[in-house]
Parts: structure tokens; sequence; C-alpha cells
């Protein structure tokens, strides 16, 4: 009952430049953090190639492209790991759920829906999409059932998964690999068709920007109308300027980054135009534009829905939770059937990308899942946990994950530093903590 | 002050047991409106268990409940808050990653038209009622978890106060504070009582119960000892009941 405003005034003086424009913006500081991080990662490759290869390939519109694309399926799962790790909760099974999610929609699309509806009929991709989402809910829901209702740890009942979804990924194809996918299924997974292309990548921009505009000026509506403290407007002014830019600046990237002359010439044999040396946009990869539609709404659920708000009380008390009259058992299977459900969509994502079915797809995608969700800046105490950062963190996790490939580091380097990268996040993430609570 | 009618609240013939330990056995209490009753007795002698029957944390095994004289099922927490039954735990039941108005509000947030949380709102009202309970409280935008062991107390107060209780139980409200906030508390419980709010108080400390209840319910070994009007016995008397487990005028 005795604040210590006083005090804190005196000490605002000293305080730089740094800390005012965090105070100022409301910035996370734990998100300045994970950017310079990927600063440092984007341009360490770059200029690293440069030196010793005499070629930077990681910053060009094809590798942060491709980059792109390669986290979205790593992405959706971590923003989906991170409710589970909020709510104290581990899930080890996700990665042989891509693989048994995976080979069921392979076997509909390729051995069982033709025998029905013809080869190559139109709904077929839909059928199979729609009972992968399923298939992942209902395991997912299988999981969160034993561990709320029948009270085995998470741990185990997901490492039980982790084991016999794989086995079960091998045993429903025989071992087979399911190849090629749907046409219109594998447009799903990114490459030159499964891109919007440049005028869709500039409506979407727009869109973007006008949605950016919106939520910084209702915010402050918001607050005025409450007497609530508000943003002095050059903070207001930054972050608008900034998120443009951001938005803008993704746009431009992805339709500098034209597509390759074989494509070109098939397109255009295709249309029965003449286009050769034309040159065509990507635009934005489809499972980036999932990956950012499920960013989207897991941060609205996460933050704005009576849900979220009971996800983030059972991993902060969950006895407190329970006596505020929440049903933490049901909370808790909604996340695990909500977690199953996003890994349907990376395993439709990363099924379609390789445009095949095996049933070793998603091996040891759990790891760089978690590991995404904790260098996110999610607590494994629970509790504590962002959707941006999980997203961010996946970006980090693949940022040095292809960065390595391509400056030509073998995958027994690359487990090194991705295993020592991991701890040392945690740890940053642990002295940052201490420092705060000071 | 003699209470007539019916009671608010009537606890009848409650038991329970962990294990085959009855926690509590055939007890029965009773509340008016605008009245404290002082639950007593050592650390395990059933009152937190017998409250936790009311506030739905427990079910018990046997015996009724009674609200303003009708029977109520209480199943769980939500089913007592239905009933305006509120409850400040011991242990303050906080979420502590949350903040004040995410507490105060935690199972019963408000939502906009659009069925999205109203944050705005929520902190506004938070905002109100602080003013009123504790002008001093500032710390509206951190987790409880960086608050003081007073203003925490006050968040679990404001929760209680905040969705017009009827019924209130408090288990040790003042265990964890100092003699200036305590006596907040004792405030509060005086402007409550007028306001008509039966209360549920469990407490330690004798020179407390005797200043703010007027009842005081005595608990032994899970039993009831005896029921008395503070004003007809003495210290000692309350004191040899909750040790002897019997009124020596009795």
């Amino acid at each position: 009952m005795n604040d210590t405003n006083s005090s804190k005034s005196a000490n605002d003086k000293q305080e730089s430049v740094i800390s005012r424009f965090i105070a100022a913006t409301e910035i996370d500081p734990r998100l300045l953090g994970m950017l310079g991080a990927l600063a440092l990662i984007w341009f360490g490759f770059h200029f690293y190639g440069v030196i010793f290869n005499n070629f930077g390939a990681f910053l060009t519109p094809r590798n942060l492209w491709n980059l792109s694309v390669q986290t979205s399926s790593i992405g959706i799962m971590a923003t989906g790991m991170v409710l589970v790790i909020v709510t104290r909760n581990i899930d080890l099974s996700v990665g042989s759920m891509i693989g048994v999610i995976a080979m069921a929609m392979g076997l509909l699309q390729v051995e069982y829906l033709p025998q029905f509806v013809g080869l190559g009929h139109w709904s077929i991709w839909i059928i199979a999409v729609i009972l992968g989402l399923i298939i992942g809910t209902v395991i997912g829901a299988l999981h969160g059932w034993l561990i709320a209702y029948r009270e085995i740890p998470a741990f185990i009942v997901t490492l039980g998964g982790l084991m016999v979804w794989r086995g079960m990924a091998f045993l429903s194809g025989g071992g087979r690999t399911i190849s090629p996918v749907d046409p219109t299924f594998a447009l799903l997974g990114g490459g030159p068709y499964g891109a919007v292309g440049a005028n869709v990548s500039w409506f979407i921009g727009v869109l973007a920007c006008i949605g950016v505009a919106y939520i910084l000026y209702s915010g402050r509506q918001s607050r005025i109308k409450h007497n609530f403290h508000l943003r002095p407007m050059w903070a207001e002014a930054m972050l608008a300027v900034v998120g443009w830019a951001t938005i803008i600046g993704a746009v431009l990237l992805v339709n500098s980054y034209p597509w390759p002359k074989g494509i070109v010439r098939q397109y255009g044999a295709k249309i029965g135009q003449d286009l050769e040396g034309t040159f065509i946009s990507h635009g934005f990869a489809i499972p980036v534009l999932i990956l950012a539609a499920v960013g989207i709404g897991m941060t609205i659920l996460m933050t704005r829905t009576r849900f979220g708000r009971y996800v983030f009380a059972i991993g902060g008390n969950p006895e407190a939770a329970s006596l505020a009259g929440i049903n933490t058992k049901w909370v808790t299977m909604k996340v695990f059937a909500l977690m199953g459900m996003l890994t349907a969509i990376a395993s439709v994502i990363a099924s379609a990308r390789l445009n095949s079915a095996t049933n070793a797809l998603g091996i040891l995608d759990e790891l760089y899942v978690i590991a995404a969700a904790v260098i996110g800046g999610t607590s494994l105490a629970g509790g504590v946990g962002k959707i941006y950062g999980a997203i961010l963190g996946a970006l980090v996790m693949q940022s040095l994950q292809s960065g390595m490939v391509l400056i030509g580091f073998d995958s027994a380097i690359q487990r090194i530093v991705v295993g020592m990268v991991l701890v040392l996040a945690v740890y940053l993430d642990i002295v940052y903590n201490k420092r705060v609570k000071k | 002050m003699t209470n007539i009618g019916t009671p608010l609240v009537n606890l009848k013939d409650i038991s329970i047991s962990f294990g085959g330990i009855k926690a509590v056995d055939q007890v029965s209490v009773d509340l008016y409106s605008g009245e404290v009753v002082g639950l007593l007795g050592h650390n395990g002698a059933g009152k937190s268990t017998l409250i936790k029957c009311l506030s739905g944390a427990y079910n018990a095994d046997s015996g009724e409940v009674f609200i303003s004289g009708e029977k109520v099922i209480i199943n769980n927490p939500r089913d007592a808050r239905d009933q305006n039954i509120e409850t400040i735990y011991q242990t303050l039941a906080l979420a502590d990653n949350l903040d004040a108005a995410s507490n105060l509000f935690l199972g019963r947030e408000l939502i906009t038209k659009s069925g999205f949380l109203d944050e705005s709102r929520m902190e506004a009202e938070t905002r109100k009622i602080m003013a009123r309970l504790n002008p001093n409280f500032k710390k509206f935008d951190v987790p409880v978890s960086a608050l003081s062991g007073g203003q925490r107390q006050s968040v679990a107060i404001a929760r209680a106060v905040y969705f017009d209780a009827k019924i209130l139980i408090m288990d040790e409200p003042t265990a964890a504070l100092g003699p200036q906030e305590t006596e907040m508390v004792a405030e509060l419980i005086q402007e409550l009582k007028k306001q008509g709010i039966g209360i549920f108080l469990i407490e330690h400390d004798i020179h407390n119960v005797m200043k703010l209840c007027d009842r005081a319910s005595v608990m032994k070994n899970g039993k009831l000892v005896g029921t008395e009007r503070v004003e007809d016995v003495t210290e000692d008397d309350i004191l040899s009941m909750i040790i002897l487990g019997k009124n020596p005028k009795r």
C-alpha cells in the first residue's frame, strides 16, 4: 500500500534515451532483443558468405523468400505450443503427428478419394485438408483428455504419442512414400505456383497497413475514453511508420523474387504465349499467408478472448483459476485439441511443399517447435508467452538452419549450433528477467 | 442485537471426510445478514474445510445448505458465485502473472458486444473500486506478483466486494498484513456489515474476534464445540473452548 512514486520520478532523469524510447512506445524490450539477434544472424551469414565464398547468399530475395516458406510450418505449430507451455504442459508428439496426418491426407488424395470422385477432381484437396484437420484435432483432444481428465503427465502422454503416431504413420502406408499429391493441394506448400503474385501481394500489403493504422487509432481512442495514459504522438507516429515500412518492405522483397526461367517457359506454354524473359514476381507464398492468418488469429485468441485469459490464469495459478470458477480441465483439453489442429495445418504445408507424404515427415520438429516457443519468450514454468515471440523464434531457428546450409556447414555442426543457441537464448532470458525484477 | 427470522446462511449437519478421517463431522452453523460470525479452532480443526463446502471448493459428503431459507446445491465455485457467495482465500487465490484488473474479473470478464474482452472497461472499473478500497493503489499495469502483500490483499478483497456479495467468506484476511493494513480490513468489515452483508470470518487472533465478530463458532477435531455471542463470553471462555473443547460456563 506504499507506492514509491517519488523515488521513481527521481530516477527518470537518469534513464537513457533507449529506456525512454521503450517506455514511450511500450515496446517489449525482448522484441527488440529478438530482432537484434535476427539481424545479427542475417548479416552474419551474409557477410560470412561475402568474405569466404565471394558471394553473400543470405540477404537475397530468393533466400529470404525460401526462408519465409520454411518458417511457416514450424511457426504455425509454435503458436500452439505457446498455449501448451503457458498452461505448464508440453507436447512432444507434434513431429510424429505431422507424419501420421500427412500419410492420412496423402493416402486419401492418391488412393481413396479418386475411387469415389475420380482422379483430379476439384474437391479432393478440400476433403483431404478438412479430414486432416479433423484427425489432428481428434488426436490432440485425445492427448488433452488423457492429460486433463485422466491426470497423466503431459510429458508422458505426448512422449507415448511421439512413438505411437510415428509407428502409425509407417503402418498406414506400409512404409511407402505417397507421391505426387493433388496439384491444388500442392499449392498450399508454396513454390512458384503456390504464391499469390505481385498485385495480390500489394493488395495484402495495403490491407495490412490499414490494419496497423486502425489498431493504433482504436487503441488511442479507447485510452482517451477511459482517461488512461497516452503514448506521445511521436511514439504513435513512429510505430505506424515502422509497421508500414516493414509491411511494404516485405511486399517489395517477395515481389523482387522472379519465377525461374523454366517455370516462366512452362507457364507461357500453358497459356499459349511467349513469355521468354518476362519478369513474373512470386509475391507472398501461400504458406506464409497461412502463417500470418494463424498468427493474427492466435494473438486475438490469446489476448482478446476469455479462453486466452483462462489459459494464462491456469499457467499462473491453476488453483486460483479453478477457484475463480474456470473449468481448468476443459480448457486444458481444448488447448491440446487446438495444438492438434495447428499441427494438421503444418502437416498440410509440409507435405504439400514436398509434394509427397512420407512416414518420416516431421521428425525432430517437436524440438524445433518447442525451441521456437522458448526462444520467443515462453516460460517453461508457465503463465508467460507471446504468439509473435514464438513466430519470431521460429524465424530465428530457421534462419540459423538455412544460413548454415548456405555457407556449407554439415548437419552435425548445424545441430551443435542450434542446441547451443537454444541454451544461450534461455540463459539470456533468465538474466534479463533477473535484471528487470531488481 | 438478536437474530430473528430466517438466517441468510444455514449450514446443516455438514460432514466431509478425506481418506477415512472426518475433517468435518455433523457441523451446523448459521449466519444472519449484517452479522459477522467468527470461525475459530486449532489448525486442522476443520474451519477452512467447512467453509470450502460453502464456497464450492469441496463437496460435502452429507448435510444441507440453505440460503435465505431455500435449500441450494453448491457443486463448484461457480454455483457459489451464483448465490452471491464470495470468498477471500487465505492464499488469496490470485493468478500472479496477470494484472489487478484481470484478477478482479477472473472467471467473470466483461466482454464487448462482439464477444471480446473489454479490457478498458475492466481496468476503468478496477480503478474505481480500488480508489474506494485502497486509494494509494497505483500499479494497474503490472502483474500482481509485483505487488506487496497488502496490495495483493486489496486486489483479493476488491474481487469479493465488487460483485455485490451477499455472503462473504474471509479466511484469515489479516494473517499477512501489518497493523495499518489490518486496521483497514477491520474498517472494511464494519462498512460491509452496515450494507447488510453476512460475513464468515476465519480468524486466529482472539482480539480481532472479540472486536469484529458478533458471534463465534468454535470447532475442534472436526466437531462444533459451540456457538456463543461474543458479548456473553470472555476471551478466556473462548480460549478454553478452543483448547479444551468445552465452554467452562456451561
